[in-house]
């Protein structure tokens, strides 16, 4: 779920038409301190962190007038909190409380609805006090074929104890809040505590909206960075990943990078598929390993999201191993995996050991291009199948970190062309990749593996030459489906005559 | 028997001509899947696998009369249109395949489909496999290796997770337990067909004893599952496992279903629910075939 900041729902608060407290954004104490002019000299200084709790740990601070408001900014902005560190601060005017509430839509997985709750009483530990004593909330399921209407709003705030005038006031609150809830596509939105104030005014004070990931996509207005949920700021290859998954609509590739580093070997983690991945987690913790990261890639992704997915775990410092482990028995072709890995594997290249569970279908294919093509590397490969467990194959790479003299010897170098490729005709691929051919080499070439390699089927040789079947436009939307396998058939059977290149911005620069 | 599909299930496919759409038909007509025909917008007169292809669900019931399921193939952003469109054209059952579908637009689709007793499996679903009868979906891949890796027999299985319902038929099978229906009820956060949709359907189900059940961190499906274990509604035996024993708290995975929110949803919470309901659950999944073996052997 992508959270906004409390300043950010409640600028969606105000636009909506709710009642938030006077406020600024500001990024440092001189800033802090010209507010006052605007907002009077009592003030509340927030720290605008994803925590729970900010409160007691110490993340709000109130203030009177100039002197006292800039060396709480300063604290404040050394800050961090629950792994954030604080690098923006709202500061509102204080308001006179009268009286708290509390107001939470969120969706409900057990009804596939959204459910408002309502309470008369809010603010810290409200969550308790409601566990407790459950007839304080007001709970309603919403439809979402019709819009909330006003006289359902009056009928909870009502059964919440609210009469005339305040009740008009609260009840329109949860119209505007159950619209925002909707229009931005909201997971949740909790406004706590809504407040009452002595002059009579009805506030948000507080206010936690998360948005649907997969919404994220066409709410270009709320600036979403990242729409993923995570407990630390993104690292670089954070950003690295979730830009690769964007610019490529085909399967799934997800990476968080961990920042638990412990004196246990550290591993880097390439999952296939979400229930899969976590087990294979599991059995990788059970070896004593620390994981580096954690990444999927599945729902039958290309060779190359595959390839850029290791690059990036790979370019992970301190990592003594390569654990790749899905489900074990994949309904994807595996030999896609198995290509995009040799490929990161051979161009990192690979200086530690890997270990990569590739079950499923097409696995024994799968497993042969892994192992034979990497056999040069200095350093094990090994491919394992349906038959084998997550937990065995992860006690077979701590022996292989633990053991280095019980490597395998490598095998031979493939044949070097030392020669640089002369490119002499090429293509454009669907995620800004280039594929490029050195036609000189192909003459010599008396297999043309290339051709039978290719699975879309878009090659062909004219006048002894591969050459593209249809238009290089209709390749570069996707026809060429990055398989990878032109260039390495033709690495290792061929004359090296390919060269396909995959840019990963921010990566390689 | 088995549940939601079988040989006779009357198929339609929508996004029958994008890339998944053509390739997964291939698969379902293999396995022996009784698919009619498909439809793109736009591509309505066309062919796919020898299948007639039309631009609207109305105009393939015009031809082809009323369909039982419909697997959805197109992009995310257009599944709600896809889906509400065979609710409207009078499809009971929907699998829908694609991942990323927008949590907002499934609870539009629950609604309608609430209103007039239809049943979606997913999104972010494999699928449905009944083996050696049809599969809807993806599951397997290809037919040839769904032949090989799904003995039929009478356990039913169903999984949050789609390579681990594969997993599970393929261990069980290796062992000679062989399997009513396989559903992988989808890992997204909102599902249509979840956990306890599938045991009461697998209680329901006369050809079916044991139930195997996959659950994972986050949402409230598999504590559901056992309150209706407990009450009675589901008296058949239960094997479960739990994924996500080691997951932070409030850390999301790749399954946006796999989050845990405050206490709801955890390892714990959803392992004692389920143990103190009645099911065996697992602690290792590897011991999973062992575990229904036993239960299988002692009925
Ligand atoms: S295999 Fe390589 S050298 Fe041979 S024709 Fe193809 S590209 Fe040219
Ligand atoms: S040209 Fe063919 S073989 Fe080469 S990457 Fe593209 S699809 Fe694969």
């Amino acid at each position: 779920m992508a959270r906004l900041h409390e300043y950010q729902g409640k600028n969606l608060l105000r636009q909506a038409g709710v009642g938030v407290p006077a406020g600024k954004v500001v990024k440092s104490a001189e800033d802090a301190v010209s507010t006052v002019s605007d907002l009077g000299e009592s003030v509340v200084l927030k720290a605008q962190v994803w925590t729970t709790s900010r409160a007691a740990q110490g993340g709000i601070r109130f203030a009177d007038g100039p002197e006292d408001v800039a060396p709480i900014a300063r604290e404040l902005l050394g800050l961090k909190l629950g792994g954030f560190p604080v690098d923006r601060l709202l500061v509102e005017q204080k308001v006179e409380i009268a009286r708290e509430m509390f107001l939470s839509i969120y969706v409900d997985d057990s009804v596939s609805r959204p459910v408002l709750l309502f309470a008369p009483i809010g603010g810290s530990g409200i969550e308790e006090i409601l566990g407790s004593s459950p007839d304080k909330v007001v709970r309603r399921e919403l439809s979402m074929l019709k819009s909330f209407r006003g006289h359902e709003a009056r009928s909870i705030v009502r059964q919440a104890g609210f009469r005339g005038k305040r009740l008009l006031a609260v009840s329109s609150v949860l119209v505007k809040a159950v619209k925002l809830f909707r229009s931005c596509e909201a997971r949740s939105l909790e406004i706590n505590p809504l407040v009452e104030t002595r002059d009579g005014r009805v506030l948000a004070l507080d206010c936690r909206i998360a948005v649907d990931d997969y919404a994220v996509f066409r709410h270009p207005e709320l600036g979403i960075e990242i729409a993923r949920e995570l407990s630390r700021p993104p690292s670089r290859l954070d950003r690295i990943a979730y830009d690769v998954e964007k610019n490529d609509y085909r399967g799934t590739f997800y990476f968080i990078e961990f920042d638990d580093d412990d004196d246990r070997p550290r591993i880097a983690f390439h999952g296939a598929g979400g229930g899969g991945s976590m087990m294979s987690m599991d059995a990788a913790k059970n070896e004593g390993f620390c994981l580096a990261n954690f990444t999927d890639t599945s729902g039958n992704p290309p060779a190359s999201k595959v390839y850029r997915a290791a690059r990036i775990m790979l370019a992970q410092s301190n990592i003594v191993g390569y654990f790749g482990s899905g489900s074990g028995v994949a309904s994807q072709e595996q030999y896609n995996s198995a290509r995009g890995l040799v490929k990161a594997f051979l161009e990192t290249p690979l200086t530690v050991p890997a270990v990569v569970r590739l079950g499923g279908n097409c696995e024994d294919e799968a497993v042969e291009l892994l192992e034979v093509y990497t056999s040069h590397l200095p350093v094990p490969v090994e491919g394992y199948k349906s038959d084998d467990s997550a937990a065995e194959c992860a006690q077979r790479l701590r022996e292989l970190v633990d053991h280095p003299d019980r490597w395998p010897l490598p095998g031979p170098k493939p044949r070097e062309n030392e020669a640089e490729l002369v490119v002499n005709y090429g293509f454009d691929t669907v995620t800004g990749g280039r594929v490029d051919f050195d036609h000189d080499r192909c003459f010599r070439c008396p297999e043309a593996v290339c051709i039978t390699a290719c699975r879309p089927g878009i090659l062909t040789l004219v006048d002894g030459v591969p050459r593209l079947k249809i238009t290089p436009r209709e390749a570069a939307r996707g026809k060429c489906t990055e398989c990878l396998a032109c260039e390495q058939e033709c690495f290792f059977r061929g004359e090296n005559a390919v060269c396909i290149t995959l840019p990963i911005p921010g990566l390689d620069t | 028997m088995s549940i939601l599909v079988d040989e006779k299930t009357r198929v339609l496919v929508q996004g029958i001509t994008g890339r998944e759409g053509r390739v997964r038909t291939r698969l379902m007509l293999d396995y022996g899947t009784h698919v009619l025909c498909g439809t793109t917008p736009g591509k309505g007169g066309g062919e796919v696998h020898g299948l007639p292809v039309y631009d609207t669900v109305e105009e393939a019931v015009e031809f082809h009369g009323a369909f039982d399921a419909s697997v959805i193939y197109v992009p995310a952003p257009l599944v709600k249109e896809a889906a509400l469109e065979a609710i409207a054209a009078g499809v009971r059952l929907l699998v829908l395949v694609p991942d990323r579908v927008p949590i907002h637009d499934v609870l539009e689709i629950a609604e309608e489909a609430r209103q007039v007793g239809a049943e979606f499996i997913g999104p972010n679903t494999l699928g449905v496999l009944s083996p050696g009868k049809a599969v809807l979906g993806m599951m397997g891949g290809r037919a040839d290796a769904a032949r090989r890796w799904f003995l039929p027999g009478r356990v039913g299985v169903c999984s949050r997770s789609g390579g681990i319902t594969s997993a599970i038929g393929y261990y069980l099978s290796k062992k000679g337990i062989g399997l009513s229906t396989m559903v992988h009820v989808g890992g997204d956060a909102v599902v249509g067909f979840s956990h306890p949709s599938a045991l009461q359907a697998f209680e329901a189900d006369p050809d079916t004893d044991v139930i195997v059940m996959f659950g994972e961190i986050g949402t409230s499906q598999e504590e559901r599952a056992a309150k209706l274990m407990a009450n009675g509604t589901v008296t058949k035996p239960v094997v479960a496992f739990i994924g996500g024993a080691s997951a932070q708290k409030g850390t999301r995975f790749s399954h946006a279903g796999a989050i845990v929110e405050g206490d709801r949803g955890s390892h714990e919470s959803k392992v004692q629910a389920l143990s103190e309901a009645g099911a065996c659950v697992v602690s290792k999944f590897d011991d999973l075939p062992t575990a229904v073996q036993a239960v299988v052997d002692a009925l």
